[in-house]
């Protein structure tokens, strides 16, 4: 049982207030919708969560199980049980995506895995992912379609088994098919044990597949309305005009 | 506008056999001017005593002769006339040279190695290498430079009519080394040529591997990478001369630097004579500065003197480590020392990925990774 508790959050970047106090706690077992305008500021929070260091910390703490992860450095977060799927994955020109993934998972678990397990994991996490064996090859994200970072990003997700899971718009630039995949990737980390979920995303599609427990309505850099998953059909239907009125 | 005749650039312009030919450098020279003379233990200005000990070994597979000569055999200043001091000094104090040669249309099983082992800074010592790789004969050489020198050299490689070199320099000195070397190679109509110089130990080195063509359709590609760390200076002086038509070359040289007064100097010139149409070059110097205090100077040039090149450019960047590889990895939980490490060995590791023997990349490889390690 794990507990990402986020209090009165305040973070600015480059002076520039973003987030001016947000309050979400994540419990395993939950799934969280984040759904918001752009320039809300929900990347904002899932990088000020995971440590980026553009962003300071003005206010608030983030306690995951009572740990003030704003103490610990990013690596240390992760190893916690932190992990942040990102927007836009980045391309790491040189690192092999086996060589990374090695390295991250013996970072993780705090040993080295067994090769030839870990060379079976990664073999059937792509497979369920439908991620062609020479991406293991080839350098991190370098060249990748946007559709093929997400997927990779998942792929993370599953070999580390996080407690909780931050997946900022991973469901962004993917076709049907991809949608499908990498929700399946997200439901079968759900089930896997004592896992929470902070998603966030524009739209509803993906909440068809990944079915959230609570909704929460992002703007001008703090959570505005709060529901359960027929929040989500409200937004879908009304856009968000009102609660970006309210915040100008 | 019409081209000129002759390169502006009057950096390549002399060449002798002569030491009195050359003036004792005084910094101030364009040849010069990065490296910190006062450091090079008196291999420039005549007064460093050949007193050192460097043993020369040279194991060579069947087929390859490998001969120790006075200084008045024939093969030796053939290809290559001392283009500097110190050049000049090191040919000029040489008591035998090593002449490796490879047959005719030879394609001997397994590498050639040189390996240059410094019994201590105190002495000087002067060599001169030729090695001549017979028209259509394939080879690899490996040079490795271990222990402490204070040592000039010239190496000669002459690359026959349709004959293929790959030579491998691996300049893994101790910190008080002083090293200055030329490396010059020469092929001949339609010859290959590849180098791959790895530095990483001693004080002070300065190399200059440099190409001329004496024939059509030559392939000069010029790899290095090196490792720079607090008070080092390593200097790399590439020169490729185009003077035949439809020859290549490439150069790609990649370095890391860390810590204070850690000093790397890139000099790549390429000079495309009138004659040498449908040339066909690229030169690349990439640094990568870890830490504050270290200092990078990156100077390519590029003079073209024909109208008709099938290709030519340069490129120089200088840059830190990227916060956004960093942050990527160590979201991962990879500390950050691990991280910092993985993303300068996959900088470095793309150009040794190059090398196509697997024993010798993965030799140069654990070379980068002890250097990482440090
Ligand atoms: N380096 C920066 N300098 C100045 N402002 C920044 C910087 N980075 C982000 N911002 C601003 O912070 C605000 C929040 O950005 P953020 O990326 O968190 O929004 P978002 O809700 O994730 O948007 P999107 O839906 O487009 O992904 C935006 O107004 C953005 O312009
Ligand atoms: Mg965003």
């Amino acid at each position: 049982m794990s507990t990402l508790e986020i209090r009165d959050l305040q973070v600015a970047v480059e002076d520039k207030e973003i987030l001016r106090g947000v309050n979400l706690t994540v419990r395993s077992g939950e799934t969280h919708a984040i759904m918001g305008p752009n320039g809300s500021g929900k990347s904002t929070l899932a990088y000020a969560i995971a440590g980026h260091p553009k962003y300071t910390i003005t206010g608030g703490q983030v306690l995951l199980d009572g740990v003030d992860l704003l103490e610990l450095s990013v690596d240390e977060r992760a190893r916690a049980g932190l992990f942040l799927a990102m927007q836009y994955p980045v391309e790491v020109p040189g690192v092999s995506v086996s060589n990374f993934l090695r390295s991250a998972v013996t970072a993780v678990r705090g040993e080295a895995p067994k090769l030839r397990e870990f060379a079976k994991d990664l073999k059937n996490g792509m497979d369920a992912l439908s991620i062609d064996a020479a991406f293991a090859q080839r350098n991190l994200n370098e060249g990748f379609s946007g559709g093929e970072k997400k997927r990779h990003e998942i792929l993370q997700l599953e070999l580390l088994k996080p407690k909780i899971a931050v997946l900022d718009e991973t469901d962004s630039g993917l076709d049907v098919d991809a949608l499908r995949v990498v929700s399946e990737g997200i439901n079968r980390f759900r089930a896997s044990g004592d896992t929470g979920v902070l998603l966030i995303t524009h739209y509803t599609r993906i909440l068809r597949y990944v079915k959230p427990d609570f909704v929460h309505v992002f703007a001008g850099g703090r959570i505005v309305e709060e529901g359960g998953p027929e929040l989500a059909d409200k937004l879908e239907s009304e856009g968000y005009e009102q609660y970006t009125k309210a915040t100008a | 506008m019409g081209l000129n005749e002759k390169p502006l650039s009057t950096l390549h312009e002399k060449a002798s056999y002569d030491l009195a030919d050359f003036d004792v450098p005084t910094g101030r020279e364009e040849a010069w001017r990065f490296t910190p003379l006062s450091r090079l233990k008196g291999l420039h200005s005549g007064k460093a005593e050949a007193t050192g000990q460097l043993v020369v070994q040279a194991f060579t597979p069947s087929g390859v002769s490998a001969e120790w000569v006075g200084r008045e055999d024939p093969r030796i200043g053939r290809a290559y006339v001392p283009a500097d001091r110190v050049s000049a000094q090191a040919y000029n104090a040489f008591e035998k040279a090593l002449v490796i040669t490879v047959p005719k249309e030879a394609t001997p099983d397994g590498h050639i190695t040189v390996e240059l082992r410094g019994g201590g800074a105190d002495g000087a010592s002067y060599g001169h290498i030729v090695v001549v790789v017979e028209p259509l004969a394939e080879a690899v050489v490996v040079i490795e430079h271990q222990g402490s020198a204070v040592y000039a050299d010239n190496i000669e490689f002459v690359v026959g009519d349709g004959a293929s070199l790959k030579v491998v320099s691996l300049q893994d000195w101790e910190d008080d080394a002083v090293h200055v070397s030329h490396h010059h190679a020469q092929l001949a109509k339609d010859a290959t040529f590849r180098s791959f110089v790895v530095t990483l130990g001693g004080d002070l080195v300065r190399l200059s591997p440099s190409v001329s063509y004496t024939g059509p359709g030559g392939d000069a590609d010029l790899a290095g990478v090196y490792f720079v760390d607090a008070g080092q200076h390593l200097e790399h002086r590439l020169l490729v001369d185009h003077s035949q038509p439809h020859c290549k070359s490439n150069v790609d040289y990649r370095g890391a630097l860390q810590g204070e007064d850690a000093h790397a100097v890139w000099i790549g010139d390429v000079i495309i004579r009138v004659e040498a149409e449908g040339t066909d070059t690229y030169e690349l110097n990439r640094n990568l500065i870890l830490t504050d205090g270290a200092r990078a100077d990156s100077v390519p040039n590029l003079e073209i003197l024909t109208g008709e090149v099938a290709g030519a450019g340069h490129a120089s960047t200088s840059g830190r480590l990227d916060d956004e590889h960093i942050f990527y990895l160590q979201a991962r939980g990879i500390p950050f020392d691990e991280a910092r490490r993985l993303v300068i060995r996959g900088f470095l590791g793309q150009l040794i990925e190059r090398i196509e023997i697997e024993e010798i990349r993965e030799r140069v490889m654990s070379a980068v990774e002890a250097e990482l390690a440090r």
